[in-house]
């Protein structure tokens, strides 16, 4: 009832703002875009009215007085909510050889994504509410992509001591995580569990036994053993997250699983939810896609962590996306200068550039026919938004204006060399793509728009 | 120039002649015959074989070693030699990879300096392949080790020395006995077994040192010594590293002896005529009993020979592809 009343006042309060003044210079409106928005189970051709960074009207609902300056044709074109990616490592502070931020969030903001997070595996980890201001500050003179920081759980992710997670919090970061990083115990991963919910700051885990993995490993089975490549189990992932769960229901505490990529995995998360846990999970979308026969002769662009698994666990993985246990789709974007793959499989960084690919691949689950549109948007938007407590992913009266036009109609075929993104280290060169993102606003202000070559 | 993958295709010309010899898996049985055939001629040669085959007069070999080795190293430089080729040894472990050049550059810079022909030994898997996808299109590249992928020419050597006491492989029973798991020797013998239709590869050792999947490969796999030399006309020995031990793949040198060692009587399950093989070095007292490895049906100094022949078959094919 009192959202109701809120909603209301909300409304009242900018039919007011629109009986006095509109600065047309300060409008935009988007005419005639397919505008599809799962989370207010919209799909319908109309048009879109922004003031100043806020949707003010959609369709009817638009102001009679409303006369925009800057129009935008959208006829034929998706109007999308911005896409949240749960996954992005930006490089900086301290791995500026890989790539800067203005280079990833413009690649960013090009597939599509408005708003990224960050992960804190930098060469100086975001431990520190120095490192985040640090971020923040060329995020913003970037003025691309908005960047949500995951800080560190423990003090320069050595997994034993906390980091200061409640001047973290209050510096703005939406999560923690070890990423990749091992704990000291499993006394620790608790103590880590509780103050961090304590500050209810979402937990990222990965799932990693990292006795049972080696550097440069691949999936274990009969392909790993003939290309002679260390082998990962499944269980190194099933493992961890088994113990995990038991600390979650000791602790009541809330995680996020991160990558997950076997069926087994699934398994484990269904009965975890079943028991009414407070779980949830997400996968990499070249997970989705990509199997251990895509190692077969050691392609190092095919190279993650947790590795490429077997058709039957990439199969499982559609299944988990198919039926909604799993929570949402990430990039898991990783931008890697050349060097760092043009060696041996093992002695290779893991890791795909991922950004320009997210909404590609996701729609082509579309066509496959693994999920339906709606879907395939929601796991993009409002979805992970609600993992890192955000009321974005979504077109609705007085949201902000967070959103890309999409044309369904364009045809392309990736080429890695022209990838914005510093990393060209993707495993989808030559794939074909039905459909681009062609416009990107975040807040009502145009970031990017398609250049045609 | 970007990464990629590595068919293993590439090692083959247009025309189908051996270009890069990186790992016996895919290659066509006449191939491996051929390549046994020419070994075979090259064994039956006199002493001073220069003379009469100076098949690689002009050309340059380069021995890269990322990784130790005695015996693969030599055996090489001797066939380069005896084929009168020029000849460099670069151990790279103690120059340029340790202060921080990359594997690319290093190739780069050896290029640079004219050869003709690479062999690698490498401790991780594919080396190898990656160096023949990246290095100048003259070049061939051998493999002499990569990782626990492939170690071809001891492989065809074993295949040489097989071939000289059996005749035909089809009738054949085979044991690979050891570390099967870490062991690239292994993993090439059972390709080559495999291409050339040996009626039965087994593979026999603990649970710990068999790598999952690996009778996907075509072999049989026992865990009692006692079952599975039963019947088999080859014996192949694999050296245990004493590393092993630490890592809590195996409990003991002397546990291992006493289960998995090939002792005279173990052998005596195996058929009578049978041959006992051992890519060395060996670990006396540790796989095999001294009494067995001096004894008459091993056949571990033939395999040294045949090393140098092999491999003098090889480099004279892949130079003559061009």
């Amino acid at each position: 009832m009192a959202l109701q009343c809120e909603w209301q006042l909300c409304q009242w309060s900018w039919g007011h703002d629109s009986m006095t003044e509109y600065n047309a210079k300060k409008c935009t409106l988007v005419k005639n875009g397919r505008l599809i928005d799962p989370q207010s189970n919209t799909d319908k051709i109309t048009d879109l009215a922004i003031y100043k960074s806020k949707i003010i009207g959609i369709g009817d609902s638009i102001p009679a007085n409303f006369k925009a300056e800057t129009q935008v044709d959208a006829e034929g074109l998706w109007v999308l909510p911005g896409i949240i990616d749960l996954s992005a490592y930006l490089r900086e502070p301290g791995l500026e050889n890989k790539t800067r931020i203005p280079y990833e969030t413009y690649a960013a903001v090009s597939g599509g994504i408005t708003r990224l997070c960050c992960m804190p595996e930098t060469d100086s980890p975001i431990d520190t509410g120095a490192v985040v201001k640090l971020i923040r500050g060329k995020v913003k003179q970037a003025g691309f992509a908005q960047v949500s920081m995951i800080g560190a759980l423990t003090q320069k992710l050595e997994g034993e001591q906390l980091s200061p997670m409640g001047s973290l919090k209050y510096v703005g970061c939406v999560g923690v995580t070890q990423g990749w990083n091992s704990f000291k115990d499993l006394a620790t991963l608790r103590k880590c569990m509780e103050y961090a919910s304590t500050f209810e700051l979402p937990l990222f885990l990965h799932p990693l036994e990292h006795s049972l993995m080696e550097k440069g490993g691949m999936h274990e089975g009969a392909l790993a053993t003939r290309l002679g490549l260390p082998p990962i189990p499944v269980a190194a992932e099933t493992a961890a997250m088994a113990q995990i769960i038991s600390l979650v229901e000791q602790t009541n505490t809330p995680v996020h699983f991160c990558r997950l990529s076997t069926a087994k995995s699934i398994h484990l998360l269904k009965q975890a939810k079943k028991d009414g846990l407070p779980i949830t999970a997400d996968v990499a979308i070249h997970q989705l896609f990509l199997s251990e026969m895509d190692l077969c002769d050691y392609n190092p662009l095919c190279h993650t962590i947790p590795p490429l698994r077997s058709e039957r666990d990439r199969d499982a993985l559609r299944q988990a996306v198919a039926d909604n246990t799993i929570d949402a789709i990430c990039s898991d974007h990783q931008p890697h200068e050349i060097d760092a793959k043009l060696a041996p499989f093992e002695e290779t960084s893991p890791g795909i550039s991922g950004f320009e690919t997210l909404l590609p691949l996701t729609l082509r689950l579309v066509e496959e026919k693994v999920i339906d549109l709606n879907q395939a948007i929601a796991y993009l938007t409002h979805k992970p938004a609600s993992l890192i407590s955000s009321d974005a992913g979504t077109l609705q009266m007085a949201k902000k204006a967070d959103f890309s036009l999409f044309d369904p109609n364009h045809f392309w075929q990736l080429d890695a060399e022209k990838l914005l993104s510093k990393g060209k280290n993707t495993p989808f060169s030559g794939w074909s793509f039905n459909g681009k993102t062609v416009k990107t606003f975040i807040k009502g202000k145009l970031v990017y728009h398609e250049t045609i070559f | 120039m970007l990464p990629g993958p590595l068919p293993s295709s590439m090692q083959l010309t247009d025309e189908g002649k051996l270009k890069h010899f990186l790992t016996v898996e895919g290659l066509p049985p006449l191939l491996l015959e051929e390549i046994l055939d020419r070994s075979q001629q090259f064994v039956a040669l006199p002493d001073k074989a220069q003379v009469q085959a100076p098949l690689l007069r002009g050309k340059t070999v380069m021995n890269l070693f990322f990784e130790n080795s005695t015996r693969t190293r030599t055996t090489f430089e001797l066939a380069a030699k005896r084929l009168s080729a020029d000849l460099v040894n670069m151990d790279i472990r103690t120059s340029s990879a340790t202060k921080g050049e990359s594997l690319l550059d290093t190739i780069r810079n050896l290029e640079a300096m004219g050869c003709d022909m690479f062999v690698v030994r490498h401790s991780s898997s594919g080396a190898a392949h990656f160096i023949a996808r990246y290095c100048a299109p003259h070049i061939s590249v051998l493999n002499a080790g990569d990782g626990r992928h492939a170690h071809p020419t001891q492989a065809m050597l074993d295949m040489l020395t097989i071939r000289q006491y059996k005749k035909d492989f089809p009738p054949l029973r085979v044991a690979i006995v050891g570390d099967i798991k870490h062991s690239r020797v292994a993993r090439s013998q059972i390709h080559a077994l495999s291409t050339l239709c040996t009626g039965e590869t087994r593979l026999i050792a603990p649970k710990t040192l068999i790598p999952q999947g690996i009778e996907k490969m075509g072999v049989n796999v026992y865990h009692d010594m006692e079952k599975g030399l039963r019947g088999v006309d080859v014996v192949i020995m694999l050296r245990l590293q004493h590393e092993r031990m630490k890592t809590a793949l195996l409990p003991s040198v002397r546990e291992y002896y006493a289960r998995y060692g090939l002792t005279e009587e173990r052998l005596k399950l195996a058929k009578d005529d049978a041959i006992v093989m051992h890519p060395g070095p060996v670990n006396r007292g540790v796989e095999i009993d001294s009494r067995v490895a001096d004894g008459p049906q091993s056949v571990i100094l033939q395999q040294v020979t045949n090393g140098i022949a092999v491999r003098m078959a090889i480099m004279s094919m892949v130079m003559g592809s061009r």
